[in-house]
This record gives structure tokens, sequence and C-alpha cells, in this order.
């Protein structure tokens, strides 16, 4: 072999590990300027006011996002109490009965409803809740928050389970132990850390979700506990005031935003502490 | 002559299409130990799954004849009852994970909900722990997880569990086989003093471990009971050409 | 144990089988459901305009025409872009991540920005578009000479492609790992450079994983909707050129869904979310299927 045809052998291998490197450092440019961005005009607006008080109408400066903090927590609080338990229970059967065809059909319901744009579970539960009830609320946006929650938590249980050594299982039935409280008192509980995780990453998800709320939870300018209501939501509002003409509302907006991504990221660090742990 | 815990009638297991154990007919002596011996595939552990009846976890799995335990085909008692009298220990130690060395002893009770009073608790685990002889050794961190116990002393604890539910029979599969050679005969060691207080069923392909435990060997071949005898006898003088050759190591 | 305590622990035994089946058929009834309701609730739209929804341009409520073509049009235009755009980058960081750098902190901090990426809104990504990124466009599309709009196809491709970046990252990333080291070392054994070895016996063996990757981000692409809401102009037009404004189909929903009045017209959006959701689940099942051949035939 030639010398300088293996000089420029070397030449494209390093020619190729500059270009992945550079391609992979740029990616970091946008990154570093949302962050800036969310920081520096963020990080301005939130304080105790941003935090306790509702907005003041447009044009006045001050006020805060407390009715939205408030809905987007009632919206979370709804769409979990289902979806944990259905998403669990769903986990345990698609994990346990593997070779039914039944599991088989809700694996690939579960894959499809992962991949269902959020604006269509929006406009299907607008459908399905919030037209019999001719009303927007709470509880119509909780339910579609629930179905975006179900195949994360769904999908971590049944690899969870999947994790855990048949064994402990044999172990408990041979003591004499039902096979329903084997799965409740044994087999669930060993799993518990990767279940908790993935029902930290779901919320993570639905917790800046806008698309479905936009015609169930619909928003609100106002302070509502009720969940027959229209509700604002964090998310909600960023969209609302960031598409406004209000300069006010823009900083609210930002702040909002960075209070979101705060909390996304949080959820997510603990999630990742649960799994190592 | 002794009475008979546990008795094989004819018996015959399936799975799908597969005769895994035919016409099996075997007599267990009360407090004895009775080991179960041949090459792997040779049904040796599906017999003694199917007498705690954990069979039935097997997918297509299909019985015919019967398995009489104290005189009553056990086909036909409730499995979660029959598992409490039968104990059984794995191949591998499975302590559960999220239980403390204490709860594990007891975790017959606990995942039972059968309530017990906080001494009866104790001395169900001190008893138990005595027995499996693990008592000296995790008596003070007792409600450590099990989890942190090396492998034979996970095997002990996994003995304990079962002990603690005061079975009549306890079934063993290759206890020793995910274990050192020290573990294994602090576990040969137990099954010995065991054998005073229950009877013992034991699961090994290894020929050695049968001859220094048990009092009556039984070799399966291909599904077959080829021999049945006394440990003494059946190692020194075997009846059937095929048992000569396993022990001897010609196959297997 | 008395023979009553048995007898209600089969029960409770039945009872928690059946539970656990219920919640498999729930799950089953629910996408059934979303397809079916989708399905009944556009048939008036389909009924009324029968094939020609996606032959013509004209969208208008007012008058009773809607045309969705311009919207099918811009949800293509700017995913694929989305997704020209998107592969250098992600392919780069899925080689990076998969084979060069596994361990140490510069994967991790690269790891940490692709979860980072991962993690932000898309309302968020599109009030950013609309206040950072749009300025800038604007600026560029003064310089070119064209309508200084800022938002439109472009300002949206771009955002889409950042969003998008991170799946594909990581799924690239998986399957590169999935490559067996044997191979990779029988190559560079045999006097393969690095480079070499990536790009004949790692990219050739994990290409169907890689290309399901971009598929389910194109799917991503396909349905996102605040963020391209947001930066895209909402125009009902058809786009003529990357710098024009435009609207997705499922802009389009975000804009219109809770404005729309008259059966037609809902049912006309609703058209729009079947065919959406019909897309998205064909594309959502070949990768999946792909990606899990892979993973079983190690």
């Amino acid at each position: 072999m030639k010398k300088s045809s293996l000089k420029i052998r070397h030449a494209k291998n390093y020619l190729f590990i500059g270009i992945i490197g550079l391609c992979s450092i740029l990616l970091m440019i946008p990154l570093i300027l949302i962050f800036y961005q969310l920081i520096t005009l963020g990080g301005k607006s939130i304080n105790l006011t941003f935090l306790t008080q509702i907005p003041k109408s447009p044009g006045e400066s001050g006020g805060g996002i407390y009715n939205a903090i408030v809905g987007t927590t009632l919206l979370v609080a709804l769409a979990s109490l289902v979806s944990i338990p259905l998403g669990i229970l769903t986990g345990v059967y698609i994990s346990e009965y593997q070779n039914s065809r039944l599991s088989g059909a809700v694996r690939t319901c579960v894959d499809i409803l992962q991949g269902t744009p959020s604006i269509v579970i929006g406009i299907i539960v607008y459908t399905w809740v919030v037209r019999p009830m001719s009303q927007f609320s709470a509880i119509s946006g909780g339910v579609a928050l629930g179905i975006m929650m179900l195949p994360v938590i769904i999908k971590t249980t049944e690899e969870t389970l999947g994790l855990i050594p048949m064994s402990l299982k044999e172990a408990s039935l041979a003591l004499g132990v039902p096979y329903y409280k084997t799965i409740l008192k044994v087999v669930i509980p060993t799993g518990f850390s990767g279940i908790l995780t993935g029902i930290l990453l779901s919320i993570s998800r639905v917790a800046g979700e806008t698309a479905p709320l936009l015609f169930t939870a619909f928003g609100n300018a106002f302070l509502t506990y009720s969940i027959f209501k229209p509700i604002s939501a964090i998310p909600l509002l960023i969209f609302n005031y960031a598409t406004s003409p209000y300069e006010e509302w823009h900083q609210l907006a930002w702040g909002a935003s960075l209070l979101v991504v705060g909390m996304i990221l949080l959820l997510n660090l603990v999630a990742k502490g649960v799994t190592k742990r | 002559m002794t009475e008979s815990v546990l008795r094989l009638d004819h018996f015959n297991f399936f799975i799908g299409e597969n005769q895994i154990l035919n016409d099996i007919n075997l007599k267990f002596q009360r407090k004895k130990v009775t080991a179960i011996m041949g090459p792997s595939g040779c049904g040796k552990t599906s017999m003694i799954r199917c007498i705690n009846r954990m069979n039935e976890w097997v997918k297509n799995a299909r019985v015919e004849g019967e398995i009489l335990f104290y005189g009553k085909n056990l086909f036909q008692m409730d499995p979660i009852l029959l598992r409490r009298k039968i104990g059984m220990v794995f191949q591998r130690p499975n302590p559960f994970p999220t239980m403390s060395i204490f709860e594990n002893v007891i975790a017959g009770y606990l995942l039972n909900g059968i309530k017990l009073s906080k001494t009866d608790k104790e001395r169900i685990v001190e008893d138990s722990l005595r027995k499996a002889a693990l008592w000296d050794e995790v008596k003070d961190g007792i409600h450590r997880k099990g989890t942190f116990l090396s492998g034979g002393q996970q095997q002990r604890l996994c003995i304990a569990r079962a002990l603690a539910m005061n079975p009549r029979l306890l079934l063993l599969d290759e206890p020793t086989s995910a274990l050192d050679p020290k573990a294994t005969s602090h576990i040969e060691e137990l099954i010995i003093e065991l054998k005073k207080t229950v009877t013992i069923v034991l699961v090994t392909h290894n020929i050695a471990q049968a001859s220094r435990v048990s009092d009556f060997t039984a070799f399966l071949y291909l599904g077959e009971l080829v021999e049945y005898g006394e440990t003494t006898k059946m190692f020194t003088v075997p009846e059937d050409k095929r048992t000569e050759e396993y022990l001897t190591g010609k196959f297997g | 144990m008395s023979l009553k305590t048995i007898k209600n622990t089969q029960q409770k035994e039945r009872l928690f089988q059946s539970l656990l089946s219920a919640s498999g058929v729930i799950i089953l009834v629910l996408v059934i459901g979303v397809f079916i309701t989708l399905l009944i609730q556009s048939m008036p739209a389909i009924i009324a305009h029968k094939f020609d929804f996606f032959s013509h341009t004209t969208w208008d409520p007012v008058s009773g025409q809607y045309g969705g073509l311009s919207f099918l049009v811009g949800t293509l235009l700017t995913a694929f872009l989305a997704l020209l755009i998107s592969i250098p980058f992600s392919l780069s960081i899925a080689i990076v991540l998969g084979e060069y750098l596994t361990e140490g902190w510069i994967a991790l901090i690269l790891k940490t920005a692709i979860d980072l990426l991962a993690g932000i809104p898309s309302v968020i990504y599109g009030f950013w578009g609309l206040f950072v990124l749009a300025p800038w466009i604007r600026n560029l599309e003064i310089k070119l000479g064209v309508l200084p709009y800022g938002v439109g196809i472009l300002t949206a491709s771009l955002i889409l492609a950042l969003m998008i970046i991170p799946y594909a990252a990581s799924l690239g990333r998986e399957v590169i790992r999935l490559v067996p080291a044997e191979l990779k070392e029988a190559s560079l054994s045999l006097g393969a450079t690095r480079y070499e070895t990536v790009r004949k016996i790692i990219l050739p063996y994990a290409k169907s994983g890689i290309s399901a990757g971009f598929l389910l981000s194109l799917g991503r692409a396909l349905s996102e909707t605040m963020a391209v809401t947001m930066v895209i102009g909402n125009s009902n037009l058809l786009p003529t050129s990357i710098f024009s404004l435009g609207n997705t189909m499922a802009s389009v929903l975000a804009n219109e869904f809770s404005e729309a009045n008259g059966s037609i017209y809902i049912s006309s959006l609703l058209e729009i979310g079947l065919l959406l959701f019909v897309v998205t689940t064909i594309i959502s099942l070949i990768g999946r299927r792909i990606i899990k051949k892979m993973s079983v035939h190690q």
C-alpha cells in the first residue's frame, strides 16, 4: 500500500471526527441561547408577587401567575388520579400475559397512543367530555393529560417488571401466597422505583403540554379551584401571553416559561435519582 | 415400616406435546432425605415443581395420575394451602429485595396477611434462623436488607423462610448450584440436621452431594424412573446399567 | 385457614385477574374509540366534499369552501425540511455518543444537552422562535430581498428541527450501541480506520434502526402543534417558497377548532384530525416494528 493513500485515509478519519464533533457542538448554541433567554428574562419576573398573585389587566404592570400554578397542579392531579392506577395495571397486564392475543393488541395500542398527536387528543376529549358537558373544564383537561400520561406509565411499568427475576415471583407463590398478593406485595414493590420513575417522567411530559388543553381546560384569567370550570395552566398562559401584544404579559410569559422548564428539569432529575437507587 | 409422606402414583407430566415425566411411581419416607438425581433435562426439576403445583404456572402443562400427600391427592387440594405446607428452596437464592432479613423470614405470614403478635414474630424468626444455622451470623443486623448477605447466607435465609411456615415437606431444587464449595458444605450440613424434623426432597445433579446427604436416591433418566433405593446401596451396587454409567460419569 | 377464606381468596384472585384484563381492554377501547370518533365526526365533511378535500386550496369557512391542500403542503414542507436540517446533527450526535464517546465528561455534557432540549415544552420553543429566531430570519429576509415576515415555513422548520434532533439522536445512539463489538473489532483488526469502520460496518448494520429513528422523528414533526402554530404565520394560502407564511394541519386545528361553528366546518377540522391520526399511527407502528426487530436480532 502506498504511503500517500494511507495519509489520505488518516486525513479522512480526522476530518470525519472534526465534522461530527462540530455538528454536536453546534447544537449547544441554540440550547445555550434558549436558556440564556429564559434565565435573563424569566429570572427578572420571578418573585413573590409572581408566584402568589393572579394576572393584572393588560397594560398594568405587576401581577403573577398564581391561577396558572394552581391550574397546572390541579390538572396534573386529576390526570394522575386515573392514569397512574390504570397505567400500572395495564403495565402489569401486558408483562404478565405476554402471549395472549389481547395483550399483543394492547401493546400495539400503547404504541399508537404514544405516537398520537397531542392536538388530536385535545379534539377527542373536546368531543367526548367538553361537548356533552357543554362547558370547558378542569376535568376535561385532566382527562386529556391523563391519556397522554398513560403510555409512559404503561411502558415503564412493563419494562421494569420485565427485569424482575421470575424466581422472586416463584418464591412468593411457593410460600402459598395467592397470585394477586404476589403481584401486589412482591412484584410491584420490587419494581417500585422503576414505576415511580415512569410516573415522574409522565408528569414531566404533560406538565408542559399546551395543545391538549386548548379546547379542554381552555384557560381562565381568574383563579378557580373548581374542576367544572375553565381553568388556567402554565403552558396555556405562556401561549396566550406570548402571542398577546402586551409587553407586561410577555414578561409574565418568560417567567412562567422559566418556572415550567425548571419544574420539568427537577422532575427529570428526581426521576434519574430514583432510578439510580 | 415408616409412613410415607408423599407418593407418586402412575404420575405423568406433559408440556404441550412433550412428555416430561413418564409413569412415575415413587414413595418418599418420613423424615428422610430423598435425592432425585439425573442428567439435565431428565425431568427432576419438573417433578418437584409438580409436588407443590408450581407446574401450574407453566404454559400448556398437563398432569396425569396422582400425587398423594399424606394420602390425599394433592391436585384436589387448594394450591395455596398446599404450598404453605410444602416449603421450597430454589436454585438461586431469591430473598425479597424490598424486605429486611427479619421480614424475609416471616414473609410467608406477611404476604399472606396472617397476623402475628410481636413475640410470635420474634420467636418464629429466631427459631427459623437457628434451624437454618444463620442466626448467629445475622442476629445483630436482623433489620438490614436480605440482599446484603453473601450467596450462601442468602440461600440459608431462603431455607429459614421456608421453615418459618412449619412445612411438613421441604423441596430443595439444586439449592447449591449457584454457591461456592464452602457455602455448599454449610448447606449440606444443614440438610442433614434438618431431616430430624422435616421430610426433604433434594434435586441435585451433583452425584457426590446425593451420596453425602441423602438416605434414598431416585435416578431419573429421560423422564423415566430408572432406579430407586437406599443411597448406600444404589451407590455401591446399582441394579440398572444406566445408573451405573451415570454414577461413573459415562454421561450427564 | 377455613374453607370460607379459601373461597374468598379464589374470588379475589379472579377479581384481580379480571381487573388486569379490564385495564388492558380499556386501553384498547380508548384507542379504537379515538379512531371511531374521528371517523364518525368527520363523515359529514367527507360526504359533503367527497374526496376533493385535498385537491384544492381555498379554505374559506364563511363561504363554505373547505380545501385543505395548503395545509397538507405546509405540513409536508415543514416536516421534511425539518428532517433534512436535523439529519446531519442527529446523526453526528448518535455516532459521537454511540461509538466515540460512550462515557466520560464530554459525553455527559452532550447527553445532558440532549435531555435538556428534549425536556423543553413545545410552547417554549414557539415562544423563543417568535421572539428570538423570527427577528433573525427577518433580517436575513431583508438582506435577501424577500418579504420580511420573520415567521413562516423556514422559521417553523428550524424550530421543528431543533425539537426532533434529541429524539432521533437518542434513538440512533441506542441503535448504534446494538452493533456487536466483535464486528467493529474485526474491522479495526483488518486495518480499517475508525471512519471506515463507522461508514462500512456500523452504519450499514444500524441502517434500518437509524432510518426508523428518522421516520419516528418525521412523525413528530408532522404532528407538532404549538411551536409551529406560533411561528408559521397562520396563512391559509398555498406556500410558494420557504419564506412564505403557511399553516399545517395541526396548526389549523389549534387556531380554528375552538371558534369553529357549523357542523361541516367542525367536521372538516375533524377530518384533518383523522388524517393526522392515521398518518402518525402508520409511521409509529412501522418505526417501532423496525426498532423491535433490530433489538430482537441481538
